[in-house]
């Protein structure tokens, strides 16, 4: 019988991301089914009462309360993870001499850094456009990494910014480099004079890496936030971040990479591109190609996008050779969005049945048939989780699952590194795949999003994959690729 | 938005121009405006007998003895509980007092007198350490050091301050930061300064030097002799910025040890009130926090001015007595106050923050937008009367004062 223990600190607040990272070590106790400390908003209340680690003594705990919650197979065994929850809590904060005062408002930040112009705003998604507000009126542009803000509310704060002649990158914005800066998650790429243009996390980093890759640099990398381009919001921050990079002499030409636009905001889009007077890419994930203006190319795939922003044409390498094989499935575990859709798009180029959590154009979706490629960082998995980019354990179970298939030809996976996202994920998935991996398994391919410059370093990361037998392509596309020779090899 | 902002600056402008001096020491009954036999004053909100916790209650029939309007403690308590004497607070009445904070007729009040504005202020005495009736003591030791503040040392303090044509507050505030008081919990620098100022007018004006002797003792054994001073010049300054409509700053926040009460500018004299929260600190040996009253007094009225908790970056060694941290965090202290705060002390500055003035002018928008509470240095008194105090620390003003405070304020503005 699970044993369920509560323990409430009142006015105890802590950044979930830090609460997350102690709920992952106490949850690791031999014993404990599952742990988590989470501040008692409505929202967390209901994911640890769904998570069956809400006691009688949690239910009292409000918004400003720190609520710890472990479920373990005996009393003792939750008492001790709850006494080791409580130790790290109580672990003293380095203090002494030279304690930096940290800001509790932007009005005192801006007071400290009075030459500061941009916020990056991480707040629960209820109070961001507030926040978002505050910095556009104190001239500060502002990124907002925070989601669950109204698709009005956003556009609202866009219409206002824009009044303001401020621009706002997000809601939902996880990646962005301002002149050599990495802002959430983003990777080490030198400086450069390509501009980029966002409205996905990982296809801004993609695309940066695979440039920095090819001997190119970056000027800037604006993230705009996934619903930029829809009817509703028009397109604001994408324009304004298009007219800031033409007028920028240190760009010299534009890469703007997004889900398909609605069409009036893809008109705009094209017309300020044609403006700009600069050599553009651009890349609508899963779009059908379209009419564009002389200045502009369009590509299908991410990493043609960093091809021909560098002028060159890419080739895929050829792929390793593998045994015969009747199995025809394919299984995506995606920890980047964007790099499942580009996967997706190119199963679907190349003929193949698809169908996914977040399916592109003309993919279905999970219910019907065909290779299934998975979005393990959605909404959907991600809730009171950390995102896998974060956290790769939260692959571990599809991934376990998906080694012991016998049916499956291949699994296609990304490991997405740099700063913000977890200091092994390589090293991780390795350990994972050499102790579930059978002689009868599927292969496994895979790409390392990321640099040598990164704080986990590319190579390092590479090396261990393929020390456990994963077939690590040189991107996120010619991994699909790659994986596509397995079903058709039989 | 404008029209606050503009309110505000004239709120705290009127704080931060005022210019308080200690005038005069006098009888309650001949100064205090509408003060009458039968009255008690306390610390706080308004509240009625049945909800005063037991220091209170202990201060409350100490004091009726005293006044000569009970025979003794049990006649005190069963007329109190019976409504023979008026409950009023000390705010209402131009006057604030520590912790239980008794104001009645007979008591000698320290007058400051706002020069700038004409306005004044009055505050009794401080007792000393130990047993004593701000903490609830009610005994006969109690009761004739009230009497002998009344009958010999009140009016020898008077006479030297008339003597010395007042005392000039800023400047002592002003040297007292940079020797390390907050001027709520260490009061030590300012104690001396003023002893220093006052002693050779007391012996000018003084009849009897054992007498004299025993008045300057009193004042350099008490190291929190300048507390009730400080009060009553917090109190002549913030009292020139109330009523300003339109104005979101702070005027009074003060404690009876149930209630804990904001007061705001432009809000008028309601009262924003929310049960005291328990302060954290450190005891004297032999108590622990079992033995503590929820917080109380009219003391908070120096944090209202940017002094005690606000100025705790003055005062290190304060920091790690009262339990807030090591001594090196002192400033961060300050700092956190700044975000909730309209203004920095051009004159009231901390040497070892490169001379940031005290944050003044508590904005309720800033304290509810950030959630940053007001933190408030203070003694914490034994929960039974009679006692004294037993410790001392730190305590948040509730925020539920300041989330009243702004939605009334809101209204009032209009605004929803």
């Amino acid at each position: 019988m699970a044993h369920v223990l509560n323990q409430v600190r009142r006015g105890f607040y802590l950044d979930s991301v830090a609460l997350m990272r102690m709920s992952r070590v106490i949850a690791g106790i031999d014993g404990v089914e599952e742990a988590a400390l989470m501040m008692g908003t409505p929202a967390n209340h209901e994911i640890m009462s769904d998570a069956g680690l809400l006691a009688e003594a949690g239910q009292s705990a409000g918004g400003g309360d720190l609520i710890i919650g472990i479920r373990a197979t005996s009393q003792a065994v939750a008492e001790t993870a709850l006494a080791e929850a409580t130790a790290q809590l109580d672990a003293p904060s380095t203090r002494g001499a030279g304690t930096a005062y940290r800001p509790k408002s932007l009005r005192s930040a801006v007071g400290m850094l009075p030459g500061a112009n941009l916020a990056l705003i991480s707040v629960p998604g209820d109070f961001a456009v507030a926040e978002a507000r505050k910095a556009i009126r104190r001239g500060l542009n502002a990124m907002i990494f925070s989601d669950n803000v109204g698709i009005e509310a956003e556009a609202a704060l866009k219409a206002e910014a824009r009044e303001l002649g401020r621009l706002v990158m997000g809601p939902d914005c996880g990646t962005a480099i301002i002149a050599g800066t990495p802002l959430a998650f983003a990777n080490v790429v030198p400086r450069g004079s390509i501009g980029m243009i966002g409205a996905s996390g990982t296809g801004l980093q993609e695309v940066t890496c695979l440039v920095a890759q090819l001997g190119g640099g970056i000027s800037h990398a604006i993230g705009v936030g996934g619903r930029d381009l829809k009817a509703e919001v028009g397109g604001i921050s994408t324009l304004m971040a298009i007219e800031a990079l033409a007028a920028d002499p240190g760009t010299d030409s534009l890469v703007l990479i997004a889900k398909p636009p609605a069409e009036a905001v893809a008109k705009a889009v094209l017309n300020a591109l044609d403006a700009s007077g600069k050599q553009a890419v651009i890349c609508f994930m899963g779009a059908p190609p379209m009419e564009v203006p002389a200045n502009v190319t369009q590509c299908f795939t991410l990493k043609d996008a960093a091809y021909a922003a560098l002028g060159k044409s890419a080739e895929t390498p050829q792929a390793p050779a593998l045994q015969a094989t009747e199995k025809k499935q394919l299984l995506g575990l995606f920890a980047g969005g964007t790099l499942c859709a580009e996967a997706q798009v190119i199963l679907r180029d190349a003929a193949q049945t698809v169908r996914s959590n977040v399916p592109v154009t003309g993919i279905g979706d999970v219910d019907s048939t065909g290779h299934l490629m998975l979005d393990l960082g959605d909404d959907d998995y991600t809730r009171g989780r950390p995102h896998p980019m974060i956290d790769p354990t939260v692959r571990d179970e599809a991934f376990v699952e998906a080694l012991a298939r016998q049916d499956l030809a291949a699994i296609l996976c990304d490991v997405v590194i740099g700063y913000g996202a977890h200091d092994d994920p390589a090293g991780h998935l390795a350990a994972l795949v050499s102790a579930n991996q059978t002689s009868l398994g599927p292969a496994i391919f895979a790409s390392v999003c990321g640099t040598d410059g990164d704080p986990q370093g590319r190579a390092g990361q590479i090396a261990k994959l393929e020390a456990a037998g994963v077939h690590v392509a040189p991107s996120n596309a010619d991994a699909a690729r790659w994986a596509l020779t397995a079903v058709r090899a039989g | 938005m404008e029209a606050i902002e503009k309110a505000n600056a004239l709120a705290v402008e009127r704080i931060l121009t005022s210019d308080p001096i200690l005038i005069d020491v006098q009888t309650a009954r001949d100064v205090v405006p509408g003060l009458k036999d039968g009255m008690i004053l306390h610390a706080g909100p308004p509240i009625e007998w049945d909800r005063m916790c037991g220091p209170m209650k202990g201060a409350i029939t100490g004091i009726a003895v005293y006044e000569g309007w009970a025979s003794d403690l049990a006649d005190a308590e069963a007329k109190a509980a019976a409504g023979a004497f008026e409950f009023h607070p000390n705010h209402h009445f131009d006057c604030v007092g520590p912790m239980t904070g008794m104001t009645t007729v007979s008591q000698p009040m320290l007058v400051v007198e706002n020069r700038t504005f004409g306005n004044r202020a009055y505050c009794a005495i401080n007792e000393g350490l130990g047993k004593v009736m701000r903490f609830g003591g009610n005994d006969a030791e109690v009761l004739d050091r009230l009497r002998w503040l009344r009958d010999a040392f009140g009016p020898a303090l008077g006479a030297a301050i008339r003597h010395n044509g007042g005392l000039e507050l800023k400047n002592i505030i002003a040297r007292g930061l940079t020797m390390g008081d907050e001027m709520h919990q260490r009061n030590v620098a300012c104690s001396g300064l003023t002893l220093r100022a006052l002693a050779p007018a007391m012996a000018e004006t003084a009849t009897d030097n054992a007498a004299l002797a025993k008045a300057l003792a009193f004042i350099a054994g008490n190291d929190q002799f300048f507390l009730n001073i400080a009060m009553a010049m917090g109190k002549s300054m913030t009292d020139a910025a109330r009523g300003i409509e339109a104005s979101s700053i702070v005027t009074s926040m003060s404690r009876n040890g149930t209630d804990f009460g904001v007061r705001v500018s432009g809000t008028g004299d309601q009262w924003f009130v929310a049960p005291v929260e328990m302060p954290e600190g450190l005891y004297f040996p032999g108590y622990s926090e079992a033995d503590a009253n929820p917080d109380m007094g009219d003391s908070a009225i120096v944090e209202t001015i940017g002094l005690g908790g606000f100025a705790m970056g003055a005062s290190p060694a304060v920091a790690g007595f009262v339990g807030a941290g090591s001594a090196s965090d002192a400033g961060n202290f300050t700092r956190a106050m700044a975000e909730i705060t309209a203004a920095e002390s051009p004159e009231w500055t901390i040497p070892a923050m490169d001379y940031l003035g005290v944050p003044t002018g508590i904005d309720i928008r800033l304290v509810v937008d950030t959630g940053l509470a007001p933190t408030i240095n203070t003694g914490i008194a034994h929960r039974k009367p009679g006692i004294g105090q037993v410790g001392a620390g730190v305590v948040k003003a509730p925020m539920g004062c300041f989330t009243q405070a702004l939605t009334a304020f809101a209204d009032r503005m209009g605004v929803n």
